[in-house]
């Protein structure tokens, strides 16, 4: 876990007393996080599940049929198969943000989970390494489902589909590590709900449903700078087959997310509960 | 003398332009009970936030078990036990989840944490309540289960936030039988309080704070020998007459103290006082002889009441 060790070398050579960043215990975090799921919301976590095969079903098959196929790379493939990749990776976006933000937010603000877990020998980082990694759990397990239901509907077009489920894990974890970081800076409802204002249109319009090359030129420069947008092209790359290095920047994207993210939950965990 | 467990040399703790401690020295020895009593905003939270390696002093000298928090926070933090103001019990976790998942933050083994939750939960009489869910719980189960988690690793130190704040008085008392006994196993406890009551029955020793500094330290009984009398002879006039009354009592007693609603005579004999008082021919509509409370010694050294 380079990313993480960076972080803690970035951070932690000058601090190791109150606020003393690793414990090396993030396991302890999950196993917390285990428990109350298995406790009080595994209900609603299956919810989640749902609502991209729903949205598969109704526009890739009933919408297909009036679409027919879209070109990527050169190459027709059927409306389903097309759309199928993109909810692949919104699956694993809203799973992993469903937990980092509002689940974190109540446990900064009302239940103070985390002023609790910064009084024993857990640090800051062993705390928001183990939410996110939670959070990158639950996206990976709407993603998984979802993989193999795109594999029974014969809508993986290619071997590489395969990596598509090393590629959402980073998705996730790029989601829930920068969600995790915003959500510690809200202190409010009303700008939670700015979460969701962002996140709807970047569903809507992240070349989702149709290809980018709709949009005029400018339009597709803000849409490149989204990171659902390297999302969706990532694992459309994967599962239709069209590979190439350029991949490779898509994956930087997220590696750049997941380090910002974990570095400023951290810093500001420590400067909530460790003054 | 064994080395202290605590030791504060002129410990400071600033907010920008404001002082919440402003130079606090004090020491806490091995299995002593140590207490911090003062009025809201005295500091005491935040001092004790200091002990518990979760807040960096801005000046002067700590050590914790020999180590200073600023270099070794997450060592001393393994062997404290904390119990904060407010219950910050995990309520999406059962009662005994709370024991279990805590023992965990610590990196105990899963072993030794199920085998300290089961004791701790007899501890805190709340063997019949593992499965229930934490919001079931009262208020005096809550603290209690509180101090239990808090005693999940076996801490040398046990710091305890206003204890007993809001809790009635049966809780209360059940309460401090289960803090007595600590004190008996020789578990080293510091409490901040402002209840009177509880520092007498729990403190061995404590320090009365104002606006982030030491007013006096000692025993309650010293405390009381040396900033008060023996007996307080309490007199109500009726709020119109105090302080007219308050002129013809100067010079009874050992001093006299006037309040809003009634004067207290500070004296070694409060019955005899009480006689020389109707004999000088001022009536009171009520009268009260009652030994003297870390309250008066609080009122002597500030001032002001404990509880406004």
């Amino acid at each position: 876990m380079s990313v993480v060790d960076h972080a803690i070398e970035h951070r932690g050579a000058g601090r190791r007393g109150v606020g003393a960043l690793y414990a090396g215990n993030s396991r302890a975090v999950m196993y917390r996080g285990w428990r109350a799921t298995r406790s009080t919301n595994w209900l609603v976590m299956l919810s989640g599940l749902f609502e991209p095969i729903f949205y598969l079903l109704s526009l890739g098959i009933g919408l297909g049929a009036l679409v027919g196929t879209v070109a990527v790379d050169g190459q027709e493939v059927p409306y389903a198969a097309f759309i199928a990749p993109a909810l692949l990776a919104v699956a694993a976006m809203n799973g992993a943000i469903y937990d980092s933000t509002w689940n974190v937010f109540f446990k900064i603000r009302f239940a103070r989970l985390y002023e609790g877990m910064l009084a024993t020998s857990l640090g800051p980082l062993d705390v928001a390494l183990g939410e996110i990694l939670l959070a990158l759990l639950r996206g990976a397990l709407y993603a998984v489902s979802f993989l193999l239901v795109m594999q029974v509907l014969g809508l993986t077009l290619s071997w590489w589909a395969l990596l598509a489920l090393p590629a959402v894990l980073l998705i996730a974890f790029g989601f829930a590590s920068v969600g995790m970081a915003i959500t510690s800076y809200l202190k409010s409802f009303q700008q939670m709900d700015w979460i969701n204002f962002v996140m709807l249109p970047m569903f809507l319009f992240s070349a989702t449903f149709y290809p980018l090359s709709v949009y005029p030129e400018a339009i597709q420069r803000i849409i490149q700078a989204l990171p659902l947008w390297h999302g969706v092209e990532l694992v459309r790359s994967l599962t239709t087959g069209a590979v190439d290095w350029g991949l490779l920047w898509h994956v930087a994207y997220f590696v750049v997310m997941i380090a910002v993210g974990l570095t400023f939950t951290t810093k500001r965990l420590r400067a909530l509960f460790l003054d | 003398m064994p080395q202290p467990v605590i030791s504060a040399v002129d410990l400071v703790k600033r907010y920008g332009d404001v002082a919440a401690v402003d130079g606090l020295s004090f020491e806490v020895a091995a299995g002593e009970s140590f207490g911090l009593l003062g009025p809201n905003g005295a500091g005491k939270s935040t001092t004790m936030r200091m002990i518990g390696a979760v807040s960096t002093r801005t000046g002067g000298e700590l050590s914790i078990l020999g180590l200073d928090p600023d270099r070794n926070g997450p060592d001393i933090r393994s062997q404290l036990g904390v119990v904060p103001q407010a219950d910050n019990l995990d309520t999406e976790l059962r009662v005994r989840e709370n024991l279990l998942v805590y023992g965990r933050y610590f990196g105990l083994p899963r072993k030794v944490v199920a085998e300290r939750a089961d004791e701790l939960l007899a501890f805190a009489q709340l063997e019949d309540k593992g499965d229930a869910k934490v919001d079931a719980l009262s208020g005096g189960m809550k603290r209690r289960l509180t101090i239990a988690r808090g005693l999940i690793n076996d801490p040398r130190i046990l710091l305890l936030d206003e204890p007993t704040t809001g809790l009635d008085p049966q809780a209360r008392h059940i309460l401090w039988d289960r803090l007595f006994r600590l004190k008996e196993q020789g578990k080293t406890l510091v409490l901040t309080t402002h209840y009177m009551d509880e520092a007498e029955q729990l403190c061995d020793r404590l320090i009365v704070v104002d606006h982030g500094r030491i007013m006096a330290e000692g025993t309650p009984a010293e405390l009381i020998r040396r900033y008060s009398s023996r007996e307080v002879l309490e007199l109500r006039f009726g709020s119109d007459r105090n302080e007219e009354v308050a002129r013809a009592l100067e010079g009874s007693g050992d001093r006299v103290e006037v309040l809003p609603d009634r004067i207290l005579v500070y004296t070694a004999d409060g019955e005899a006082e009480l006689e020389r008082i109707v004999d000088a021919g001022l009536h009171p509509r009520t009268s009260l002889v009652r030994r003297s409370s870390l309250e008066d010694v609080f009122l002597r050294l500030t001032g002001r009441s404990l509880i406004e």
